[in-house]
């Protein structure tokens, strides 16, 4: 008895302390009469709808109560615009076979998206560059509207809707979590808190709600973060002359990577990470002057000196005897004649992780788990890879009557996720800072290291095969 | 980490009950309480008075625990001894032992450790079998419309499982304390309320009222405890509906199961609690076949389960020399009730003599 009331006693002290959106652990099941669901996805975005639309469609959780909990209001889809969104993502294959699995890449189909085949990367300090090809007739990677992503897939949810329930204006102010054995009386599941004062209970909370996570926060896990001190601007941008337009162009300047994304044969789409400084000043200046800007940024070779350029040619004529057939010639990007009205936007970026993704009764997907840089167009396909992984483990389990929230899948599910997120993480970042500076001999070593892995097709293989998972 | 009961952590239980306690809930303690916020400490490590309080509390539930497990293991199955002391009043300081025991039939990485796991195959095993017998099922709820008898079902390890994926489950246990837990466990779920019934009882108790009503009975872990196993196959053969089926799930008699599941397990890395087995009742799967088939039930499937204690899994195995997993299906019964030993195969036998068959059956042949 003693100890129950000790226990009690230092529970309540870190809660009363702890700052945050956090309400003291009421440990009574006088919530007995709340709802209980099987599981509550925290964070409408793509990742957490897509989460709910794939277990709302799952085969083995048709008898299960699922509740997606989105901050915002409900948005009503009415018309597909004309103008494009400035904000857009690049799709993996694999990402695209988890959006076909619940019928919402149909959707996309019938909406609009854009197909690329081949993907030239080059440096802006060298004339170095890869280019990733897929000789079959496969594509390579889709760009997508992050609004037609959303409107497929609130259309499939809205299909399962006996299944799923979405509350919208609701965000979780409070959350309690079960204790990591059974105490007499102590709920086993986690309650959470709405802002409207109203409470409900769940076998598995997935945290789904971006990378200041609440969810991530109040169950103190920690997170490995660093801001890159640098913005992205994007931009909808129409070209001087319709091309086929199915290549996506990156070029990588000392300030940040430039890309350029196939929208539609006349229209690209924009992603300039940069400085903050000249991120401001290129939402800023007037239109013209903005389109010169990436003109230039695309062909000019202001950064060129002549030691890496004689270096680099070295190599490449050593390429050129061992492979003859191959020639990588460097192409050029389509030039850029209007930039859309009010299309430019900034938002800023850094990395990264949490140290879990899963704790009893708890997983995180997509960017609450992880952050990336936009450079290799990976976040939200990672985000989607979580969302295939757990929806596989969870389907297995729920097959097996197992209890949703055991540890048991939850780990299985953050094994393979961390295997394959912290490679990636990594890699985007070592990419980052070894592009980001014009130091000689770290530009020789990219420069070489470039045009070598761009003269070994197995490993650029490899490479496609690892980020279109 | 957070996986299973692995053998690494087994090193402490050699040392000592109280010390693995305390440094099993340390090691979860710096894991959950490394963050910098600090708001939710797991254990009580930011406050030495109460450690020292909560390890006295395990110390003794420790101890108090040990003694009723080995009471467990002689009064599993008395059927000669059938109220026992598993009836006997709960007094207060037995609160704290069903405090206890409740931790330990939920704790995932706990003393039942492997029982969790063993669900991985247990639950398949059932799960597949049943649907062989029906055509088509629902989705979600492969297991609705069908009753099930789950026999020791002890904390109801075995038994939330199976009501979650449908099926109308009675769970029995002659140990009152396993019961009250397992009522516990499933009060906070309302989906499992409706479908799981405990009682307090042993299956010789309930076999009149409910004869010939399960599709399924399972005796998952409990043959070894029964001190009469042709009665016990008897109890299930009647409780049965005809072509329903019987699971059993236990260990081997072999050199082998001595030493790896008495020896090893239980003396040496303490995977099992010490005393819960007797190397004597266990059973092979030559003597469980010739006691089904004599009995009527046709076995269909035998096959063997192995433990990794490094990983914590089981894995399906042709070996059987360690422990298995039965199915027998209750097919016609033609013959009186035979001494063990004498090997039938039911399905063929004719009718001989009416006077000597159960009024069960009798009905049945009716049909």
């Amino acid at each position: 008895m003693a100890a129950r009331l000790a226990v009690s006693r230092w529970r309540a002290a870190p809660a009363a302390a702890g700052r945050g959106p956090l309400l003291s652990c009421r440990r009574w099941s006088g919530a007995k009469a709340d709802t209980l669901y099987d599981v509550v996805v925290s964070g409408g975005g793509l990742v957490g709808t897509a989460m709910a639309c794939a277990l709302g469609h799952d085969i083995h959780f048709s008898d299960k109560k699922i509740l997606l909990l989105e901050a915002g209001p409900k948005k009503v889809w009415e018309k597909l615009p004309e103008t494009y969104s400035n904000r857009v993502s690049s799709i993996s294959p694999g990402s695209a076979t988890l959006l076909s699995s619940f019928g919402a890449w149909d959707h996309i189909c019938n909406m609009r998206y854009r197909a690329f085949r081949r993907m030239q990367v080059w440096d802006a300090c060298s004339e170095a560059l890869i280019m990733f090809d897929k000789d079959n007739l496969d594509d390579m990677g889709y760009i997508v509207e992050n609004d037609v992503i959303m409107r497929a897939l609130t259309k499939q949810l809205e299909a399962v809707s006996d299944r799923v329930t979405v509350l919208y204006r609701s965000r979780a102010v409070g959350y309690t979590w079960p204790y990591p054995f059974t105490m007499a009386d102590s709920s086993p599941w986690v309650h959470i808190t709405l802002g409207d004062g109203s409470t409900l209970q769940t076998k598995l909370l997935i945290g789904a709600d971006g990378h200041n996570s609440g969810v991530r926060q109040a169950a103190g896990i920690q997170n490995v973060s660093w801001s890159y001190d640098q913005s992205a601007v994007v931009a909808t941008l129409h070209l001087s002359e319709a091309t086929e337009n199915n290549v996506a162009w990156q070029r990588f300047l000392p300030s940040g990577p430039i890309a350029l994304l196939p929208l539609s044969d006349t229209l690209s789409s924009l992603v300039w990470s940069t400085s903050h400084e000249h991120a401001a000043e290129l939402v800023g200046m007037d239109e013209e002057k903005f389109v010169d800007t990436v003109n230039s940024a695309f062909w000019s070779d202001a950064n060129h000196t002549d030691l890496i350029d004689a270096a680099g040619s070295l190599l490449q004529s050593a390429v050129a005897f061992l492979k003859p057939t191959k020639v990588s010639a460097r192409q050029m990007p389509p030039s850029v004649a209007r930039v859309d009205a009010k299309s430019r936007v900034l938002f800023p970026l850094g990395l990264g992780h949490a140290a879990e993704y899963v704790r009893p009764r708890l997983a995180l997907i997509g960017d609450a788990a992880h952050r990336v840089h936009p450079l290799a167009g990976q976040g939200v396909n990672m985000g989607f890879g979580d969302v295939s992984s757990l929806v596989r483990h969870l389907s297995a389990a729920a097959f097996n009557g197992k209890d949703l929230g055991s540890m048991s899948h939850l780990t299985g599910y953050e094994t393979d996720r961390q295997r394959h997120n912290t490679a990636l993480l990594a890699a985007t970042d070592l990419l980052k800072r070894l592009y980001s500076t014009r130091a000689a001999p770290l530009v020789l070593l990219r420069t070489w290291g470039l045009q070598a892995t761009n003269a070994v097709s197995p490993l650029k293989e490899q490479i496609i095969a690892f980020a279109s998972k | 980490m957070w996986g299973g009961r692995k053998l690494s952590s087994c090193g402490n239980r050699f040392v000592g009950g109280l010390r693995s306690r305390c440094w099993g809930t340390r090691a979860e303690g710096a894991r959950l309480s490394s963050s910098a916020e600090n708001q939710f400490s797991w254990t009580p490590q930011t406050n030495p008075w109460v450690f020292s309080e909560y390890s006295m509390m395990w110390f003794k539930s420790y101890r108090i625990t040990f003694a009723c497990l080995s009471r467990m293991k002689i009064y599993r199955y008395p059927w000669t001894r059938l109220y026992g002391t598993s009836q006997t009043t709960v007094d207060s300081s037995e609160i704290k032992t069903f405090v206890a025991l409740a931790h330990r039939w939920w704790d995932e990485q706990g003393v039942y450790a492997p029982l969790h796991s063993m669900n991985d195959l247990r639950v398949p095993f059932i799960r597949d079998n049943l649907l062989k017998t029906v055509a088509h099922h629902q989705p979600g709820k492969p297991l609705s419309g069908m009753k099930i008898l789950d026999v020791g079902c002890g904390g109801g390890l075995l038994t939330e499982p199976l009501g979650r994926l449908g099926a109308s489950v009675i769970g029995i246990d002659p140990v009152d304390e396993n019961i009250k837990t397992a009522q516990h466990h499933k009060s906070f779920d309302p989906v499992l309320e409706k479908r799981i019934e405990y009682r307090a009882c042993s299956l010789e108790e309930i076999v009149e009222e409910t004869a010939e009503t399960f599709d399924a009975v399972v005796a998952s872990e409990v043959i070894e405890h029964v001190i009469d196993l042709e009665t016990f196959i008897q109890c299930c053969y009647q409780v049965l509906k005809f072509g329903g089926s019987l699971f059993i799930t236990t260990v081997n008699k072999t050199q082998l199961s001595y030493a790896l599941g008495i020896v090893f397990s239980e003396q040496i890395a303490g995977i099992v609690p010490k005393g819960t087995h007797t190397w004597e009742k266990f059973v092979s799967p030559e003597k469980l076949e010739s006691i089904l088939e004599s009995n009527g039930l046709s076995v269909h499937t035998v096959a063997g389960m192995l433990y990794n204690p490094f990983s914590g899994y089981w894995h399906w195995s042709e070996n059987t020399s360690l422990n298995y997993a039965a199915h027998a299906v209750k097919s016609m019964r033609q013959e009186p009730p035979v001494p063990a030993g004498f090997v039938f195969t039911g399905k063929t036998e004719e009718l001989h003599d009416k006077d000597s068959i159960n009024p069960g059956v009798q009905e049945e042949l009716k049909k």
